[in-house]
């Protein structure tokens, strides 16, 4: 993985010095809340409803074990013990004080890590395929471009105060896995008839308010021009991009009013300044940072296959684990792993600071030291021995994280809510752990098969509601919470907004509703094969409609 | 009826004003019954603002349960009792200890 270098360093160290002096001189009085703001949000801190909220960046989701064990530490010794991993691939913690951010923030120096740009009207964390590097299907792995675009970003004079917030993310494969239609600049990198790389480049996706599926607005852009093309989005936008009205500002708003058509105009024609000028990607540049993410040298491990197959006839809970969050992985002796963070019934994306010590240890014995954060609030082992599978599992099992749920009905996103947010407008969690005990067979579950569930407290949509199979927005009506339900979203290779399937729930009726509508999925589905998103999308919302509120219309 | 909300600076933690000072529960707020006592209390807490004491004041609705002060709003009762989905964190913990 990315290793700083001297001058990433220096760049952090002096930004900790810089943000401890500007929090002595808040705490002392010296300035006043009105300019300390901006500065403590630079540096991701907020105020959420109990105390302040510290966002920790964890670039394109990739960590290695000594920083896990950090933010366990951090956890223990200046939170309340557990951290909650994001959907930007992040991490927050919810109690610290802001006098004990400076001696954190250091701690985090110390293992390479900040918490620059985790908020402001910046270029925030950029996200990548969890599975980079490790999945059978990429031409090649994203994270090198994020880290290029991580250092060209990191406090670009020219994008530190764009109209609004500014999220990239990358994918090295076909079927995206990193939701880059629903960002403001989505990169799929892939491969020219000629076998060089490049980019397909989507702009203006994003959720919100006002959710938008990005546009495509360039097929191939050769890697070397990837700065360049960026840049010159961007200059388009903090030019155009709306600064009257902050619903209005983000870049999905310009390309929407202005037509892609024209942007694409717009943005080719303000490239065609850049593009051979000093931002062109030196092809040596490019290799020297794809090097820092060389894959571990993967020795054959040819025994795996015996081994899993002993142990599945040893333990079931083994095979289901085996059959739900192991995927395949580019080397056949070798699996990538989703360690759930979504036991039935626990808060979706919290793990515990000794839980976070005991994956670090799992991952530097069986894991090359890598792990991720995907933004569907999970952790991932992308390299892991087949033949140590069962170790892993069993690892796992004594700290409570081996619930068999990828990608099933209980693996939910959900943003905090107004359990912690001060932002939102009803509670997401309390929403999430009961739909979760609701389908807490695993049977049952599979049953269902693969069916994105995402839940937002609020119309900000952190929880990515649009674009879940089933989405749930949380709002607060004469005082209550009310839930409406979306269907239809999607946040793959195929993107789609859900729509809003008919008036909302009570938090005692949201429960109900969802499973009516997994058993109308069930009674209508061709087959076994025919996921959720496929039959909603063959059949349209109305047989939902009916078995949600057919019973109100004939007692009206 | 209302009450006086804010969020200590130094460590974040929500507070209400309480016998002339910020108390770490609500149950015992100072309640303004009228637009004067309100006025009163508005001017406590952009003082404290202004003297650095805390940030995010507010003036909140709340009621008499009980004996003890409760806001009105989720929100608010949220903030002060802690989350609803961690009864071992907030204020609802102090309580039970």
């Amino acid at each position: 993985m990315y290793r700083y270098d001297e001058f990433d360093h220096d760049f952090v160290q002096a930004r900790v010095a810089e943000f401890s002096d500007q929090v002595q001189r808040r705490l002392s009085g010296e300035i006043t809340e009105d300019q300390f703001r901006p500065l403590r949000l630079m540096n991701g801190v907020y105020l959420q409803l109990h105390a302040y909220m510290l966002r920790i960046a964890v670039p394109y989701g990739t960590l290695n074990g000594k920083q896990l064990r950090m933010l366990g530490h951090i956890a223990r010794k200046y939170d309340k013990g557990y951290g909650h991993f994001t959907t930007r691939q992040n991490i927050q913690f919810n109690w610290p004080a802001l006098s004990d951010i400076p001696v954190i923030l250091a701690d985090l120096a110390s293992v390479e890590m900040h918490a620059i740009q985790t908020s402001g009207n910046c270029i925030r964390n950029v996200t990548a395929d969890h599975f980079a590097g490790a999945a059978a299907d990429e031409v090649a792995d994203p994270r090198p471009y994020a880290e290029i675009l991580r250092q060209w970003s990191s406090v670009h004079p020219e994008f530190s105060f764009l109209p609004r917030k500014f999220k990239i993310a990358v994918t090295g494969a076909e079927r995206d896995r990193a939701a880059i239609q629903t960002h403001d600049i989505g990169l799929h990198l892939k491969k020219n008839a000629a076998g060089e790389l490049g980019f397909a480049v989507y702009v203006g996706g994003g959720q919100g308010r006002t959710p938008m599926v990005a546009r495509k607005i360039r097929d191939f852009l050769p890697e070397a021009d990837l700065l360049s093309y960026c840049t010159a989005i961007l200059r388009v936008y903090n030019l155009y991009g709306r600064r009257d009205n902050k619903y209005k500002a983000r870049i999905k708003i310009l390309v929407h009013e202005t037509g892609a058509e024209e942007i694409t105009r717009q943005v080719e024609a303000e490239w065609q300044e850049l593009k051979d000028a000093e931002l062109k990607l030196p092809e040596a540049d490019i290799r020297a940072i794809e090097a820092y993410f060389a894959p571990p040298a993967l020795a054959g491990r040819p025994e795996g296959d015996a081994a899993v197959k002993v142990a599945r006839l040893d333990s079931k809970g083994f095979s289901d684990w085996l059959d739900q969050n192991v995927v395949t992985h580019r080397h056949p002796d070798y699996a990538a792993v989703t360690i759930s963070l979504k036991g039935i019934g626990e808060v979706p994306g919290d793990a515990s600071d000794s839980q976070m010590e005991a994956v670090a240890d799992i991952a530097e014995r069986y894991a090359f030291d890598e792990l991720r954060v995907s933004h569907e609030q999970n952790l991932i082992l992308p390299h892991v021995a087949r033949a140590d599978l069962k170790a892993v599992y069993d690892a796992l099992v004594d700290i409570g994280l081996a619930t068999a749920n990828s990608n099933l009905i209980s693996d939910i996103i959900s943003c905090p809510g107004l359990d912690y947010c001060a932002l939102a407008t009803a509670r997401s969690i309390p929403i999430a752990q009961e739909i979760s005990q609701r389908f807490a067979s695993l049977e049952r579950q599979r049953e269902i098969g693969e069916l994105k569930l995402k839940i937002s407290g609020c119309i900000n949509a952190c929880g990515h509601h649009h674009v879940g199979h089933i989405g749930i927005l949380g709002v607060e009506k004469k005082g209550s919470e009310l839930y409406q339900v979306t269907l239809g979203g999607s946040a793959d290779e195929n993107t789609s907004v859900g729509e809003i399937i008919g008036r909302g729930f009570s938090s005692e009726e949201i429960t109900d509703a969802i499973e009516t509508i997994v058993d109308t999925y069930l009674g209508l589905r061709l087959n076994p094969q025919e996921i959720f998103i496929d039959a909603y999308r063959r059949v349209g919302p109305a047989p939902f409609k009916e078995a949600l509120y057919a019973g109100e219309a004939k007692a009206a | 009826m209302k009450i006086l909300t804010a969020n200590r600076l130094g460590d974040g933690i929500a507070v209400w004003y309480a016998d002339g000072g910020w108390a770490e529960t609500v149950d015992h707020a100072d309640l303004a019954h009228d637009k004067a006592a309100e006025d009163r209390l508005e001017a406590i807490g952009a003082k404290a603002y202004a003297d650095n004491e805390v940030v995010d004041v507010n003036l909140i609705d709340a009621e008499v349960v009980d004996g003890v002060v409760e806001p009105v709003r989720l929100r608010e009762k949220i903030r002060a009792a802690g989350p609803t989905i961690r009864g071992d964190l907030g204020k609802q913990a102090i309580r039970a200890a």
